[in-house]
């Protein structure tokens, strides 16, 4: 098993209490509530984290990209990326991922990946998504063509990666009459990439098929929705006549690991709580709006997903802990509970959410120590 | 009377419509909400003209080819209606999107267009004035801002949830409604300049307290569309043909029937 240390850069000096008079914590959440100099703090505790997760023996350092919210700092993950290839030598370095359909211009998010993947000398993974909806709003692209720029924008920053320029591009959306990377990417043919998703038939359909096989990362879902959704990569990958190994399977997971299971659930209660019902909670409007994901599988959604977009019911700790969405507990819990899923579904990537919420650093760190030292290595 | 749905085909694109009515022609052009079920307004109307209301390629379970991806598509689109559907000129009235629509089709070709009729019409932007942010809204919002009397929003409210079939075609129909107008925001940029090119007459019909699109975008209609006339419905949200049945229905029938044959 591979483990990623991954990490939102929530603003944890929100006031809760004020924000939740707003729709969410996503678009609308006025950025008078930010404070520059409590943020900047924030940066330094967050760069420090991922730093000492490779001294900890992490295989990847992840982060990724949200824009207008207090859930996450990081609407260019790759100025992160480039501090965090700086602070670090060896640890791959995982964008999960760039937002593709919602930028103008893709070409850019293919010569950041590049500049990065020379600078760190190979230690780049490449995450593509489309952006949560509520990302549609804040940047006003329009989600009836999500998908379309979506694949659109990975045809073009693969072929930019991989075909010698300059060429031409004509897309429904992008087009472009010079294509010609200076600098290309370090690795050959191009970084690794990655889909981090939090589960659509579309989505695995395409990332599995034969010309692409990426691996599939599983997010903010039950333990039952990501074995379901790992073991529909698989039969997919099965219909496309392969077999899909375990690299291409991933779970991310907030994982909160203490002596006992009941310290564990209490000193993991303010970070996860918050983290479900101050900064996830987006109206249905904002989350999926249309065109965000076809019809049938938005109303697969809507049966399965009640608890994500609504703050009508707080979740608990011990909801999330009893639905396996964090994995929460000893040592021999957590590292039971992940043995458990790659017993039933062969996933070899772990992304490890191990500051979450309002967390404090000092559990932060103790969280990540204890998760490297007790439970990582059982599962190499 | 109720009205006989029919298929009707267009350039092999498949759209359903009611028709109802006899007397000279009258297109109804719906707006974001859909396809509307027979209301009282289309049987005011029907009394003395042939009123067809068809449902926008996209919407609901009309087809949606993929090459209509914007309104201007869709203004073409009903260019090749009206040529192949009517033989003389239509009298269009257009609801919001619909009537963004119709402004749309004017702009391009007024051959065979007997007058205009744009009620709470998109289409331009007034900037400082943005429209309601209707994709944000939740269905409750939604309701509260469509209409000024309380009565009707209790009454949408408290509507029995959709079957399984129905909430595919308000699925279909959000879809479309979000390809239309979610970015530029129920607007086209490239709409006002050439609005001078509406000769035909033209009747804007608005509800004062409209939250969707706002009342005061009318003056702006009136400045670039010479001759236009307005109708300013007070107490009103933005559906005024529901909301103020019987005052726009009059003042309507009044405008149609004066426009010379």
């Amino acid at each position: 098993m591979k483990f990623t240390c991954f990490h939102l850069m929530p603003y944890r000096p929100l006031d809760r209490e004020t924000a939740r008079n707003y729709r969410s914590a996503w678009v609308v959440l006025p950025n008078s509530m930010y404070d520059p100099h409590r943020g900047a703090a924030e940066y330094d505790s967050y760069l420090d984290q991922l730093g000492y997760a490779e001294q900890l023996g992490f295989d990847a350092i992840g982060v990724n990209e949200h824009h207008q919210t207090a859930y996450g700092l990081m609407p260019a993950p790759n100025l992160i990326a480039s501090a965090l290839v700086q602070r670090t030598k060896t640890v791959k370095i995982a964008v999960l991922g760039r937002a593709l359909p919602i930028v103008g211009n893709p070409i850019n998010i293919a010569e950041e990946f590049a500049m990065l993947d020379v600078m760190s000398k190979g230690r780049i993974i490449a995450g593509f998504v489309r952006g949560i909806g509520a990302e549609y709003h804040s940047t006003g692209v329009n989600p009836a063509f999500s998908h379309e720029r979506f694949h659109e924008a990975h045809d073009l920053i693969v072929k930019a990666w991989t075909t010698p320029g300059p060429f031409e591009f004509e897309g429904a959306h992008f087009r472009y009459r010079y294509v010609n990377l200076w600098p290309r990417p370090y690795q050959t043919p191009h970084p690794p990439i990655w889909i981090p998703s939090m589960g659509s038939r579309e989505t695995i359909e395409w990332a599995s098929a034969p010309e692409r096989k990426y691996p599939f990362l599983v997010t903010f879902s039950s333990e039952a929705a990501v074995a379901r959704y790992l073991t529909m990569y698989r039969e997919t990958a099965n219909a496309h006549g392969y077999t899909a190994s375990g690299s291409q399977l991933g779970w991310a997971v907030p994982i909160y690991v203490a002596a006992t299971d009941a310290r564990a659930r209490e000193e993991a209660k303010a970070g996860i709580e918050s983290l479900f019902n101050d900064f996830l909670p987006i109206p249905w409007e904002m989350l999926l709006p249309p065109g965000y994901t076809s019809i049938p599988s938005l109303k697969a959604t809507m049966k399965i997903r009640t608890s994500l977009g609504s703050r009508a019911r707080n979740q608990t700790v011990d909801e999330l802990i009893e639905s396996g969405t964090a994995l929460i507990g000893s040592p021999t819990t957590v590292r039971d509970k992940i043995e458990r899923m790659r017993d039933q579904t062969g996933l070899e990537h772990l992304i490890t959410l191990l500051q979450f919420g309002v967390m404090s650093d000092e559990l932060t760190l103790r969280n990540m120590e204890l998760f490297a030292g007790e439970v990582m290595p059982r599962l190499r | 009377m109720p009205p006989e749905i029919a298929r009707l085909v267009t350039r092999g694109v498949a759209v359903r419509a009611r028709r109802a009515g006899t007397g000279r022609p009258v297109l109804f052009l719906h707006g974001a909400g859909g396809w509307p079920a027979w209301l009282p307004f289309f049987d005011r109307l029907s009394q003395r003209y042939t009123l067809t209301v068809p449902e926008h390629p996209g919407f609901g379970a009309s087809e949606d080819p993929k090459w209509i991806r914007n309104v201007p598509d869709l203004a073409m689109y009903y260019l090749d209606v009206l040529e192949a559907s009517f033989s003389t000129p239509v009298h269009v009235i257009g609801h919001s999107l619909g009537g963004w629509t119709t402004a749309e089709i004017a702009v391009r070709n007024t051959q065979r267009i007997a007058s205009l009729t744009l009620v709470a019409p998109a289409g331009i932007r007034v900037k400082g004035v943005p429209p309601g942010d209707t994709f944000i809204w939740s269905p409750e919002e939604a309701a509260r801002n469509r209409f000024f009397d309380q009565r009707l929003v209790e009454a949408a409210l408290n509507a029995p949830p959709p079957t399984d079939e129905e909430l595919d075609i308000q699925l279909q129909t959000r879809l479309a409604a979000v390809k239309f107008g979610w970015e530029p925001r129920w607007f086209n940029p490239d709409l006002e300049k050439w609005l001078h090119r509406i000769k035909v007459p033209t009747h804007l019909v608005w509800g004062r307290q409209d939250k969707v699109i706002p009342s005061a975008y009318s003056p702006l209609w009136l400045e670039r569309v010479a001759g236009a006339e307005l109708t300013m419905i007070e107490e009103c949200g933005h559906s005024p043909h529901i909301e103020k049945l019987d005052d726009v229905a009059m003042k309507v029938l009044a405008f149609l029937d004066r426009v010379p044959a």
